[in-house]
């Protein structure tokens, strides 16, 4: 990859030691994608802010970091590992919220607007179409790419960072070419969310880049959502386009076999103790849907429901989110379903949740089994 | 052999090779080095001191983190080599200095599991 003189200098340390951390980040990623230069980027999205991912070692990394490094663009930081508000209720014990605390105020130096969202593209406005972005979190590169019109690719946690901090990325793989090399068939009937989550965690096992989807018109958010978060779990595929016509070499069948497939490798429990809604966190329009689906309902099992605090807001002032409350769910910000600290083993043995993403990281990451329903379907079983 | 050095290094040890990508977030225990998903086909394993060779990486951008934990830890691998570099993988070994190679496919394909090489 070509640097300019300046970007040469702070990759061999003449600019600080943080640029030349975030530098040596940038060439490894533009020599592993076949880039020629880097290109400015206008939004950074990082990942790795919850403690209970990056550990003692990504906390000490970012206390260090943050001593000198300051954002160079707009960047937003994905949920941390618990709401402040209701911390208490949950046991964590005292180091974690002290590390947590930590990675918080490291960020915090270095510029952060304090999302501790998933969802970025529910928050901000987008920019306009075709613009540069570095999004780490993998629903929102997606989401990004697919339905926000921006550039990204399915970005690292460090390669978003040492973006954030220079304000460029490698120009390569879908800044460059975002054509998609396959084609996949969707062919089951009657789809809902959970369906398009499978066909998200199906497409990107068997995708590269980036993949068209035939046989599906207009997708509402839930689906929208669902899909971009299991296929950012699954593989490397950073894009999807609704297509009928594509001209991708290779095709592909979805159908009731292959989503068997993936949903028995996913589901491994008929009911659980628990339920959580929102991996990727909910949205306005999420919220406000699944008030009315619970008119005159209450939910016979603890539900947690995982949303921005800024849409948490905006949901209360509505008075959505008293309604929800009223239903018995519990509203938590600033931290999501995914690899969450909240929802341990020590309290349940299996969690029903309709989020794909949610259920791959409750079986490796948290221990749980997994019951898997679309919501439809966790609200007429688990409420009355 | 090398197609292409991502972090540079020279290593000699014992090949770990596994058929499937790897999802470091959710498939290795960051303070161990061990592989715990019961679905991977190294699961029970320890990739501490291997040179471990898969095809490449996929899902959470924040297994970068664990590549820069098991590092920090050590438990990290000596090299890793793979068909094709992920950003994930690719950021997570710049920053841990962990060498990091891309092999020619029919070399890829020849070198097995628990073969001793020298790469860098």
């Amino acid at each position: 990859m070509e640097l300019t003189r300046e970007e040469e200098e702070s990759l061999n340390g003449e600019h600080g030691e943080s640029l030349q951390t975030a530098y040596r980040i940038l060439s490894a990623v533009g020599e592993a994608t076949d880039a020629e230069r880097l290109v400015p980027i206008h939004w950074a999205h990082v990942s790795g802010v919850n403690y209970n991912t990056i550990g003692d070692a990504g906390e000490e990394f970012l206390a260090n970091l943050s001593k000198n490094a300051k954002f160079k663009v707009l960047t937003t930081v994905n949920p941390m590992g618990y709401d402040k508000d209701s911390v208490e209720k949950f046991g964590l014990d005292e180091n974690f919220i002290q590390k947590q605390e930590s990675i918080r105020k490291s960020y915090g130096k270095m510029g952060m607007t304090a999302s501790f969202s998933c969802i970025p593209y529910e928050i901000y406005d987008l920019p306009r179409e075709d613009t540069q972005v570095s999004f780490a979190e993998s629903n929102a590169a997606i989401y990004a790419n697919s339905i926000g019109h921006l550039k990204t690719n399915k970005e690292s946690a460090f390669s978003a960072l040492a973006s954030a901090i220079t304000g460029k990325s490698p120009y390569s793989d879908l800044r460059k070419d975002d054509s998609p090399s396959m084609s996949i068939s969707m062919k089951v009937q009657d789809p809902n969310e959970l369906t398009f989550g499978l066909l998200g965690y199906f497409a990107g096992k068997v995708a590269d880049k980036s993949v068209a989807i035939s046989g599906v018109k207009n997708l509402d958010k839930r689906c929208n959502k669902s899909l971009c978060a299991s296929m950012g779990t699954s593989g490397s595929c950073g894009k999807f386009v609704l297509d009928d016509n594509s001209n991708a070499s290779e095709k592909v069948d979805f159908d009731e076999k292959e989503m068997q497939n993936v949903f028995d490798e996913l589901n491994t429990a008929d009911s659980g103790d628990l339920i959580t809604l929102g991996s990727p966190q909910l949205g306005l329009e999420e919220m406000t849907d699944l008030a009315a689906m619970l008119k005159g309902r209450s939910f016979k099992k603890r539900c947690l429901i995982f949303c921005p605090r800024a849409i948490q807001e905006q949901a209360r002032s509505l008075g959505y989110a008293g309604q929800l409350e009223s239903a018995g769910c519990e509203l938590l910000s600033d931290c999501c379903t995914c690899l969450t600290p909240l929802v341990t083993k020590k309290d349940v043995d299996s969690v029903t949740t309709n989020s794909i993403k949610g259920a791959y990281y409750f079986k490796n990451s948290n221990g749980l089994d997994v019951n898997l329903k679309p919501l439809s379907e966790i609200v007429s079983d688990e409420t009355s | 052999m090398t197609q292409k050095i991502i972090v540079q290094g020279k290593v000699t040890g014992k090949v770990l090779k596994s058929n499937q990508p790897i999802n470091f977030l959710g498939t290795i225990d960051k303070k161990t080095g061990e592989i715990i998903d019961k679905k991977h086909d190294l699961y029970g394993k320890t990739i501490k001191d291997s040179i471990l060779i898969f095809p490449n990486g996929i899902g959470s951008s924040v297994g970068a983190y664990t590549i820069y934990s098991i590092k920090s830890n050590n438990v990290s691998p000596l090299a890793m080599a793979c068909k094709k570099v992920d950003l994930t993988v690719a950021s997570g070994c710049a920053l841990a200095n962990i060498p990091l190679f891309i092999l020619e496919p029919d070399e890829y394909d020849k070198i097995k599991d628990g073969d001793e090489i020298s790469l860098g």
